[in-house]
């Protein structure tokens, strides 16, 4: 980057240093990270947890959460040295000149005022305009990022809009003293991609209209795509590369940067039909169920072959982890039944025997809370083999070490740690350990990629394939990443409302005809290519 | 143990104390000079060289009486304590593992009992049943029981709705192994200084009881008792009275102190 | 179970809330309703406690000495003659007009000896609120904003102290300085009708004192507790990065939502100040129900014992409900109905 643009920049950033304190000692978080920002320019901030994006998106409104502190570099924006500049000068631009957009709208909106008082908060503060003006304003703005009822809806509380709804109404207050730059963090992760696809195309209209300076951060690469000008990688607080968004995407300098960009190439091999004679080793059949008196499911049926690999997609409250609850028997389904290797199962898990129980296993989404913290690894893998399969002591013992060779652990290294000592991605693989101990023919997976980096959701992907050649295991898949369904599915089931839109080989199902759900559902899911968003919005406007 | 050396300086003085009174606890008789209920001198004689903090109400070596206290009234409390966990926390982890009705009839009941504010119950109950020391023990381990009840099924549900439990029952675990490998070593940590905010509140329930005269009974030295059978020398502005009341104050610090430190400790390492 | 399974699970049960009556007045209205069905069992117990009195209690009151025909005609003058359900009913409706029938140790009427003294009692505990409430709430909220500084920390190990103080010997304390040596307050709260507000001010002063100080450390630990929670929500600094001021960060967002958590501190501890006065009016001899419970309590005088307790449960279980149902009130997501 060359300094001698720097005087057109409206941020400008240099050797930028920031600690954070743990327990009684300050450790660097991010090491040295320069930034230049024009006018009306999009910068994309992209890393995996932990790379500092959010961290440099608050200093550069000259902000610093409790527990971390700026150690060195400096910050200009717009002639005006944020590191130095006294607290009042500093909170005069929040709000008026730099704004902010929180990933997650419902907890940042306060419960206590209703949406329009908190949008004309900061222009009447920052002495930007009246109140009648910002009101007026507001309105205008609710219309443009196409809300429901701009000239009511800004008189509701939080609580009493939707979470699409008040990512928009977020940035309309981002927007409402007319900001020079704002910074957007993880606008819509928490969001489902439907819902993804209105606030992106929102907030990419409204920042051009006004021709403001944003920084965008976000773990997807294909959102960024769409929404940047230029894109900054960042890896554990340091900046990998930058370029332009066009051709970062087609030519990635960085190895890191490469492997980024690869991690979506994983494809698992096709395989041979199922054999119309055989017994599905599950086989969910017309099920119904209800959490109380509210229905969650209404008639759901699909089968599961051996060695196969069914992926269950749908939205968040589409009942694709319900699905799995009443499968396992952690809910008694109404109506319909569920029946691995054609025999019919107990309802219940309480009334299933030993056997039933071992033959399905669950894998769970946050390795977090699905691994007993108190107990070391050889314990947690050791405790099915010795329940199910009645090994002790030294059989028990090379059972687990076996285990562990085929997840790709160090036996010797891991089988005495604690869950707290290994690393998310080691942590998954010791679910899935356990998951194999139980000598299984069908395991579910419940979103086990989903909190998980790129890469090494990669590496568990490919591991899941590999003990399912190993194995012949039937898996369950459920998943909301359609990424991961092209990766690993044979099959595809599509829920909505608690219902099965439709069902299929993979093949079919990605090409068109679609059911309109699924093709909503396929068509929201970000591509990387940086016109997608263009080219559909002008295909649903042409529909 | 390395925790040991950043405890500050509040934590180190809570250990120390705790430590002192347990010394006493322990060696009552060899420390004491007098015998508990040993008649030595005419009442309330004043501080000196044979009798250090002077005599009581009775005669009876103030100091001796200070030093057994420590053990009966420590020793109350400690049992009561023990009690009231083996009952609340038991059935808390039974209400939290197995919810449906037994987690709503336990919680329903426990509700109403809570209700009673607990000094008022357990003077209720000590009337009716009489004032020996196994009916306090009892009376005021039960009401402490549904406090530490209320606590136990609260850390234990944030456990039971983990997915290393649900893996537990989906494997076809029982209930007590449930309990003692899933739940209870990850809900250690807030007992043990539960256990220490218990102790407290019933050592400060039964030094209460004790002052107004239904607590532990005479002759048996107590510091509850020791305020109520001296307070008239503090009309003459002798603090000598105050010093058991001071005694249960300065014991109570002490485990506060080092319960808040722990508290402390155990919320910190979460973030 | 995943994260979609429990928002599925929450979006049934928000559907399954009732649409027909605004959602705050139904929980008020389900609050008071277990408030009284809590009153209602309390009082079975309280009353029913006596029917656990080992032996029989007209022979205990008159002694082994009584003849039989003594024995009958006391039991039967106090009705015990009667099934226990019928008496139970007789009890609660006499109680709910205020009779409670005859003291057994001296025969005058129940409501007689307790109307004064409860009087008296909510006096001393209405005085103590007066002080500790703005005091605590005030300090908590100081803690809070500078928490971690020295006064903080200061604050932090005073009240952690005075917790841990039994009551009599904060009592005693204040006997020893302000009465015996000091000689500014009288160690004896003796009360009586033809006294002047400001004279029963002053008698009052050091048991509502001692109250105050125990009570005040509990409210205070308790606000800043609630403070600090909300000052770490994502909205608190949202409006930070709006650049407002901490003045306007702490009055416009974190005090609405502060009320609730602050209410409910206060209700909690009135509620305790009502029972802690027990001990107080013992060591300053106040006249009030508290001394009145103690007493009978070492005459056994079952009668006054369960009118007393009786009427302390009621305001302990009445404060709170109040708590319970002013925190949701002041809940702003209950308050504007979805």
């Amino acid at each position: 980057m060359s300094h001698s643009k720097e005087k057109d920049n409206l941020l400008t950033i240099r050797g930028l240093r920031i600690e954070g304190k743990s327990g009684d000692h300050w450790n660097e978080i991010v090491h040295g990270v320069d930034l230049d920002l024009k006018r009306g320019e999009v910068l994309g901030l992209i890393g995996e947890s932990g790379a500092g994006k959010s961290t440099i998106g608050l200093a550069a409104m000259g902000f610093t959460r409790d527990g971390c502190r700026i150690s060195g570099g400096a910050i200009d924006f717009d002639g005006i040295d944020l590191v130095h500049a006294t607290q009042k000068v500093r909170r005069g631009l929040r709000g008026h000149r730099i704004a902010y957009v929180a990933q997650s709208a419902a907890a940042s909106f306060n419960p206590a005022h209703r949406l329009i008082d908190q949008y004309c908060e900061s222009p009447i503060v920052h002495g930007v305009m009246s109140r009648e003006q910002a009101e007026t304003d507001a309105i205008d703005l609710y219309r443009r990022l196409h809300l429901p009822n701009p000239e009511e809806i800004g008189f509701r509380y939080p609580h009493q809009v939707s979470g699409g709804q008040l990512q928009r109404a977020m940035t309309a207050m981002a927007m409402a003293s007319k900001p020079d730059l704002i910074i957007f963090d993880e606008p819509t992760t928490a969001l489902d991609v439907t819902t993804q696809i209105e606030v992106l195309s929102a907030i990419r209209d409204v920042v051009r209209d006004f021709h403001t300076a944003a920084i965008y951060i976000t773990h997807d690469l294909a959102v960024v795509a769409q929404m940047a000008d230029r894109v900054k990688v960042l890896l554990k607080g340091e900046e990998v590369e930058e370029a332009d968004t066009r051709s970062m995407l087609d030519d990635p300098k960085e190895d890191y940067t490469k492997s980024l960009w690869a991690v979506r190439s994983f494809h698992a091999e096709a395989k041979a039909d199922i054999s119309t004679q055989s017994t599905p080793v599950v086989s969910v059949s017309h099920v119904s169920a209800a959490y109380g008196k509210v229905p969650v499911l209404h008639d759901v049926s699909f089968d599961i072959h051996k060695g196969r690999t069914v992926a269950v997609v749908g939205e968040s409250g589409s009942g694709k982890s319900t699905t799995a609850r009443v499968i396992t028997g952690l809910l008694a389904a109404s109506d319909g039944e569920v029946r691995f290797n054609g025999h019919v199962m107990p309802t219940s898990y309480k009334q299933r025997s030993k056997d039933q129980l071992r033959q399905a296993q669950m894998i769970y989404q946050m390795a977090d809370t699905a691994l007993n913290p108190k107990q070391t690894i050889g314990e947690i893998i050791g405790r099915p083999v010795q329940f199910y399969l009645g090994l002790r002591g030294k059989a028990r013992l090379e059972r687990v070490r076996a285990l562990l060779d085929e997840i790709e652990l160090e036996p010797d290294l891991y089988i005495n740690r604690l869950p707290s000592e290994l690393s998310g991605g080691q942590k998954q693989r010791i679910g899935i350990a356990r998951a194999l101990a139980a000598e299984p023919e069908f395991i579910i997976c419940d979103e086990v990629t989903s909190a998980l980096d790129q890469l090494v959701a990669e590496g568990i992907l490919k591991l899941l394939n590999k003990v399912q050649k190993d194995f012949g295991l039937a898996y369950m898949f459920i998943t909301h990443d359609l990424a991961t369904v092209r990766a690993i599915a044979d099959e595809v089931v599509v829920m909505q409302h608690g219902k099965v839109v439709e069902a299929g080989p993979k093949d079919a199902m990605f090409t068109p005809p679609h059911h309109a759900y699924t093709d909503l559902l396929l068509s929201s899911i970000p591509e990387m290519d940086p016109d997608w968003l263009d080219k559909l919005l002008k295909q649903r406007g042409e529909a | 143990m390395k925790l040991l050396k950043t405890a500050p300086v509040s934590a180190w003085f809570g250990m120390i104390v705790i430590l002192f009174y347990v010394v006493l606890m322990l060696f009552a008789p060899i420390l004491a000079p007098f015998g508990e209920t040993e008649i030595v001198a005419y009442e309330f004689e004043p501080w000196s060289e044979t009798y250090l903090l002077g005599t009581d109400n009775l005669g009876r070596d103030m100091l001796s009486r200070l030093i057994y206290a420590a053990r009966n009234t420590m020793g109350v409390a400690l049992i009561t304590t023990f009690l009231a966990f083996t009952v609340g926390g038991f059935m808390g982890l039974l209400a939290a593992t197995l919810g449906g009705w037994v987690d709503q009839i336990f919680s329903r009941s426990i509700d109403v009992l809570m209700a009673i504010p607990s000094l008022i119950f357990a003077l209720l109950l000590l009337t009716i049943f009489g004032t020996s020391l196994g009916n306090l023990i009892v009376v005021i381990a039960l009401l402490d029981a549904t406090r530490v009840y209320r606590l136990t099924r609260a850390v234990a549900m944030t456990i039971v709705v983990m997915d290393y439990v649900e893996a537990a029952r989906l494997r076809g675990e029982g209930l007590l192994w449930q309990i003692r490998k899933e739940i209870l070593p990850n809900i250690m940590a807030p007992l043990v200084a539960e256990f220490g905010l218990r102790f407290c509140f019933v050592f400060l329930m039964i030094s209460a009881l004790s002052f107004l005269g239904l607590g532990i009974q005479p002759p048996t030295a107590d510091w509850g008792s020791m305020v109520r059978d001296n307070a008239s020398l503090i009309t003459f502005g002798d603090i000598t009275p105050l010093l058991p009341a001071g005694a249960i104050a300065l014991l109570t610090v002490a485990v506060n102190f080092v319960v808040d430190w722990m508290l402390h400790q155990s919320s910190g390492l979460k973030e | 179970m995943s994260q979609f399974a429990r928002a599925e699970k929450a979006e049934a049960s928000v559907r399954k809330g009732g649409r027909d009556m605004h959602p705050l007045a139904k929980m008020v209205l389900q609050r008071l309703g277990l408030g009284l069905v809590t009153l209602f069992v309390v009082s079975i117990i309280i009353f029913s406690a006596v029917e656990l009195l080992p032996g029989d209690i007209a022979q205990q009151i008159l002694g082994q000495a009584a003849t039989p025909e003594t024995v009958a005609a006391f039991r039967a003058e106090l009705g015990l003659d009667r099934p226990p359900v019928e008496r139970y009913f007789d009890w609660l409706a006499g109680a709910m007009i205020g009779d409670f029938g005859q003291s057994l140790a001296n025969q005058r009427e129940i409501s007689s000896l307790i109307g004064g003294r409860f009087a008296n009692t909510l006096f001393l505990a209405g005085y103590a609120a007066m002080i500790a409430i703005p005091l605590s709430v005030i300090l908590g909220l100081l803690a809070a904003l500078y928490r971690n500084s020295f006064f903080d920390r200061f604050i932090n190990m005073v009240t952690l102290s005075s917790i841990s103080f039994p009551e009599f010997f904060v009592a005693y304390i204040l006997i020893v300085f302000l009465a015996v040596r000091g000689q500014v307050f009288p160690a004896i709260s003796s009360l009586n009708e033809d006294m002047s507000l400001l004279d029963m001010l002053y008698r009052a002063f050091l048991p509502a004192l001692t109250l105050t100080l125990v009570v005040t450390a509990h409210m205070m630990r308790m606000t800043r507790a609630a403070i600090i929670n909300l000052l770490a929500s994502p909205y608190i600094e949202m409006a930070r990065l709006k650049g407002m001021s901490q003045a306007r960060v702490i009055v416009k967002h974190a005090l609405p939502n502060a009320l609730a958590p602050i209410i409910n501190v206060i209700a909690l501890n009135l509620a305790y100040l009502v029972t802690g006065v027990v001990l107080v009016e013992v060591v300053f001899v106040y006249p009030g129900l508290g001394q009145l419970l103690v007493d009978s309590v070492a005459n056994r005088d079952i009668t006054v014992v369960q009118a007393s307790c009786l009427i302390f449960a009621g305001v302990y279980i009445l404060l709170n409900l109040l708590a319970d149902i002013l925190s949701i009130a002041t809940n702003p997501r209950l308050m504007h109905r979805k």
